[in-house]
This record gives C-alpha cells, structure tokens and sequence, in this order.
C-alpha cells in the first residue's frame, strides 16, 4: 500500500524531502490558475500543468504539457491535483492514474457518482490514494499545501483535522490556531456521497502516519461515515482525545443541504444518530465551530487555551 | 431529483416492469374523463415526493362518482410533511396475495450498490426483519444473483421468474439512468400470480443530470432555485424570517444551526460556493430580495483570501440600486475587516467579530418586530 505522508513529504535524505513534486492538471483555467499561485506562494512545489492545446507554454513560470503522461516523465512527479470542470473529472482522473499518479486530489464539485465509484474502482486495481471530489485538499502546515484552502486559518502543530466540509475546515483550524492548537495534518474528504478516501481511512492514515495530540472530525449530516467511525473508534481501542463537530441539526430531512451528500432520510444520516454513536465512543460533539478547543482541552487535560 | 410515483412509472414501463393500469390528472375536470376512462372502483393516490401518503390519507380508494365528487377535492389540497399534491395518479386496484419490498441504493459506507429486498412489503423498510442484503458493485444484477434473492423471499414458480425479471430490469434503470435510489414497495404478487410495481420511488443523480435530457420534463424548480442554481449557488427555501447566507455549504449548514439554537427562525439556506466577490453577494442579495417573507439577512462569510471590503461593496450598491431594505448582520473574517466596518458605518449593514454576536443582534432585532 501505498503511504500518505511518504508521498506528501517523503523520507529525511530524499533528494525532495519535503519538496514533494506536484503536477497541477487544469492549470490555465481561471481556478486552476489563481491557486496554483497560492500553492507555489506557500511553498508547494508545483513543477508542472496539464492542458491539452497549450502543451510547451509556461503558466506562472511553470511549464505545460499536453498530456499526463508527459508531465509524469518529464516530473517524476506522483501526486496530481484536478481543477477541471465536473464534465470532465473522470478522463482527468483516469488519465493521471493511468500515467501513474499516486495521490490524487480531486477538487471539482457536482462530480456524478458513477464517475466517482469508477475511480474508486480503479484507484483500488492502480494502488493509489484519491482525496475527494468536492474536497479543499490537504494541508501540513508549514510544508505543503495542495488544495484551495487559504493558507491563514492554519499553523504547525500536533493536532490533526479531518473534514467532510470545505470552509468549515478553515473555520474549525483558525479556531484551533488561536488557541495554540497547530495542526499536523488537515484532510478534506469532501462532501460528496462517495469520497475516495472516506472518514474512516483518513482517520487510521493519520492517527499511523502523523504525530499527532488529538484528532478533529468535522462532519455534518448524511450518511453513516461519522457513526462508522465512532464504531471502529470503539473496536480499536483508539485512545488519543477525538473531538467533533457536526452540521446540519437544523436543516429539514429529504433536502439537499449545498453538498451532494448532506441529506437526511429518514433517520439515515441526521445528527441525532451521529451524536448518538458518537457518545458511546466517548467522542465530545461541539455546538458551534467556536467549541471545538474547549472539548479538546478538556480531552488533553491542560490547559492550553489562552 | 427525487420522481414522483407515476414519473418512476412511467420509467417502469418503459424497461417493461408491470404497473397497474393509470392515469394522472392536475384537475377535476380531467381527472373525471380519466375516471370515465379507466372504470369505477380504482384508487385515488397524491403525487407528492414524501412517504406515509397512505396514512396521512393522501390515498384513498374510490367506489363510484359520488365519492369521487368528494375525494378527489380532498386530496389534491393534501398537505404532507410540508409536501403538497403535486398531481394525482388514479389507478386500478389490484388483487393482492402478498406484498414484497424491492430496493437498489447507492450505499455510501460500502461505496458501491446494494439490494434490498423482503418478503414483508408494503411498510417502511426500516421496521423490517427479514431483510435480504445484497452488494452489487456499480449496480449490474445477474440471473443468478437475482434468483438467490427471490428463493431467499421465499419465491417460487411464476412469482420468482418474474421477480428476476423485475430486479435485473430495476438494475438497469438505475445504471441507465443514475439513480441513487430505486425502490418498488410494495412490489406485490396477485391473485394471478402476476408480480406488478404497487409503487415506485427514484432519485436520481443531480450531478448526472447533464447525462439525461430526457428526464428534464420531470425537473421541477422554483423559479428562485432555478435563479440560483445559474448562478452556481445552492438554496433551500425554509419557513422563518432570517435569511442565511454564506459561502460552503457546511459554514451555512452551521450558522443555521446556531441560528435555531438561539431561538431564531431561518428562511433560506443560501449557499454561494467558496469564493465571495462583489457580484457574487450582490446576486445573493438579489435573490434574497424576491422572498418576501425575509425580514432579516445574516451572513456569514469565511475569508481567508478574500478581502472583506469586495464584500461590504456589494451591500453599500444594493442599498443604493434599492435591491434591498433590509437589515443585515454580518460576520466576515478575512482581511481589511476593519476598513470595511467603516465603509458600512450607517448603513443598515452591521458587522460582527463573531458569529454569535451577529447572531444574537439578529435575534433580538427579529424579536423587536414581533
């Protein structure tokens, strides 16, 4: 299996340690673009784009190339991040795994499931990791950044936040950051229906791979991955402080609440549910974003809030 | 999108799953010559996306034209969990031996599509026993599969073979058309042992929507959502009076959330997608100025790149094209927050540092007004 954090920063001695190489496929167009210039002012290493027709020009001094193929051989690079229309995520998506991408980042919104379950499908045969769609990205603050978060809310430390929401992940690690609560890793799974890599596999790469105090889960309504992980939370004995956070207890059941995957039927994926089975783990669940230090300092048992 | 009952029927009989015989009419005058058509006694169903019509009285059988007279009335101003009659499906009543309950769901946790099926049909499903589970990958079902499920229902002979037919035919309707729900209960066996679609619930994909034109006719959007959905924003039209606006769709999600939790009523989830621009909350608050419901705007924007004075600029010029007149209470973080406070400083725009604060002003505003 292939392993999160050795793609993202690699291994001290590496010749890119910590300057893992990124391809940004979809870099001309307006999105693709403007953060492209916020990954390299972050420090990302961005070291080539894909559009078709604009093959051999440069875009904010990094070279394009027609194909992933190309950029793949020329880069070595294994990790890609997507900003093409949802039309057309799936041949994106397939083309980079196919050229032999390892991560990838998966930002469109509106993706239809079936193109998402064929790139599970096909992730699974090609070993590689997918994160989203409809995701930010992801960040290790401090050492890289590939996704469309702004880089403000966030700050190193030892606390890693995993979110089904994009600006809530902002919202919940700028709150975390003012209290002195850096952040090892922050992880958007998306808020589709289907996410390439769903909550619980997020929370086990992070609670192995990373150094972390305590772990943040931002969920919000819809389906069970949040009761998922409060069982497996339970059957493997994880014993690190876990706080999270959950939207939606006011929206109306059978209404599509902005992500494609914040709906409620019947009682399958409201909030009760997950506050419910998050309470047999032992996991506090905050009312409002502005909470979430306060459960984690209680869980940590110091007092770390200013 | 969800289909009404005969819009998933019409989907049946077209891949050739057997319904009852029907017809759906939107007024009496109609429904009378579909009536005339179909023959005394049939059922009278409303045609409204929502579950428990049968108790709520949205079905009712119908013996003859006086009931009709009655009935028919009744149900077409049948209101349902907030859901009104959309149409209303007479149909002819059928001559049930047993009810069966038939499913296939894109199952989230499992990442792939899964059967449901028993041989108790005709109530929810949740309060089933004997359920049959079955995974199916990206939804293909083959003979055998579907025979093992039949035998597990405990059918045989006529009943089962058609069972088959009917599952792998449901299958190909939801991979044809990318549905995330495609549901018969109750799939019943008559007195002929004939297997028939009692009823039919689909949902369909709507980020596969761009796939299928030919299910545009069964699209129906509010004139505003519509509006919205151009403008690349999402909404939900909600009973109170404090609209909610934000960019993410889990920011907004929770600023509801608090908002209900202090006692305020919210009137729309309106979500305007990650970034936030001038244009983008001037349309927001176009938008907004079409409900007339809405008393009060709470907004709730998470900067981080942008910069909060591209947003106050919005207000101060739907103000001025007199778009709205409404109170607003904001929270935008984001840079130049403070310079933005002072280009709002008399308007009917306030600005908080935090949400709780917005959204204690907004309350107590609300409550002023009775």
């Amino acid at each position: 299996m292939v392993d999160l954090f050795e793609l993202l920063i690699g291994k001290e001695g590496d010749r890119d340690y910590k300057k893992k190489p990124v391809i940004v496929q979809g870099i001309t167009g307006k999105f693709g673009s403007f953060h492209t210039q916020q990954m390299l002012a972050y420090g990302t290493n961005v070291v080539a784009g894909v559009t078709p027709g604009k093959g051999g020009q440069k875009h904010e001094g990094v070279p394009i190339y027609e194909t992933m193929n190309e950029a793949v051989r020329a880069t070595g690079a294994k990790i890609s991040i997507i900003f093409v229309p949802a039309k057309f995520f799936l041949s994106a998506a397939v083309e980079a795994l196919e050229s032999g991408i390892k991560l990838l980042i998966a930002i469109p919104e509106h993706v239809p499931v079936k193109d998402a379950l064929t790139i599970v499908e096909l992730a699974k045969k090609k070993d590689a990791i997918v994160v989203g769609p409809n995701t930010p990205g992801i960040i290790i603050p401090g050492i890289i950044k590939i996704g469309i978060m702004p880089a403000s809310p966030f700050k190193e430390g030892r606390i890693a936040v995993i979110s089904r929401s994009g600006t809530l992940m902002y919202e919940v690690s700028h709150n975390l950051s003012v209290a002195n609560f850096g952040q090892s890793i922050c992880f958007g799974i998306g808020g589709d229906p289907i996410n390439g890599t769903p909550l619980i596999q997020a929370f086990d790469t992070i609670r192995n791979g990373a150094n972390i105090d305590g772990i943040v889960v931002v969920g919000e309504i819809g389906g069970d991955a949040e009761e998922m992980l409060a069982q497996h939370i339970i059957d493997t004995k994880f014993d690190k402080p876990v706080v999270a956070y959950i939207a939606g207890r006011a929206a109306p059941k059978e209404k599509r609440m902005g992500h494609a995957g914040a709906i409620v039927y019947g009682n399958y994926g409201s909030a009760e549910s997950k506050v419910s089975m998050y309470a047999k783990a032992n996991v506090p669940v905050a009312k409002r974003p502005a909470e979430v230090p306060m459960l984690l300092a209680g869980k940590l048992g110091k007092g770390r809030i200013k | 999108m969800r289909l009404l009952e005969y819009q998933a029927k019409s989907l049946f009989a077209e891949y050739n799953i057997p319904i009852p015989k029907g017809l759906t009419s939107t007024d009496i005058v109609q429904g009378r010559k579909d009536a005339a058509t179909l023959g005394f006694p049939f059922v009278i169903k409303a045609q409204m996306a929502v579950g428990g019509r049968g108790k709520a009285g949205a079905i009712q059988k119908c013996q003859n034209p006086d009931e009709f007279e009655l009935k028919y009335p009744d149900i077409m101003q049948k209101v349902v969990k907030g859901e009104k009659t959309k149409a209303i499906l007479l149909e002819k009543m059928a001559d049930i031996k047993k009810e069966l309950y038939l499913s296939l769901f894109l199952n989230r946790g499992k990442r792939s599509y899964t059967i449901i099926a028993s041989g108790e049909g005709g109530v929810e499903i949740e309060s089933v026993k004997n359920q049959i589970i079955r995974e199916v990958g990206l939804g293909n079902v083959d003979a055998s599969t579907a025979e093992e499920v039949g035998k597990q229902m405990g059918l045989k002979d006529k009943p089962l073979t058609q069972f088959i037919d009917i599952l792998q035919k449901l299958a190909k309707i939801t991979i044809d058309k990318e549905a995330e729900l495609a549901e018969i209960n109750p799939l019943a066996v008559l007195g002929d042992d004939s297997v028939v679609a009692l009823d039919g619930k689909v949902i369909i994909d709507d980020n596969a929507m761009f796939r299928h034109e030919e299910l545009r006719k069964f699209q129906e959007v509010s004139e505003l959502e519509e509006r919205a959905e151009k403008s690349g924003f999402s909404l939900v039209e909600l009973d109170g009076n404090i609209a909610v606006v934000g960019n993410g769709a889990g920011l907004v999600m929770s600023t509801l959330d608090m908002l209900s939790d202090n006692g305020g009523k919210p009137a729309c989830f309106l979500d305007v997608g990650g970034g936030a621009t001038t244009d983008t909350v001037y349309e927001a608050l176009t938008l907004i100025s079409k409900m007339k419901k809405v008393k009060g705007i709470l907004v709730n924007l998470y900067g981080g790149i942008v910069k909060t004075t591209t947003v106050a600029t919005a207000f101060i010029k739907a103000y001025e094209d007199k778009v709205i007149d409404l109170p607003v209470f904001a929270r935008m973080s984001g840079a130049e927050a403070d310079k933005s406070k002072e280009m709002l400083k008399g308007s009917r725009t306030k600005m908080f540092d935090t949400i709780e604060e917005a959204i204690n002003a907004a309350v107590i505003e609300m409550n002023k007004n009775g």
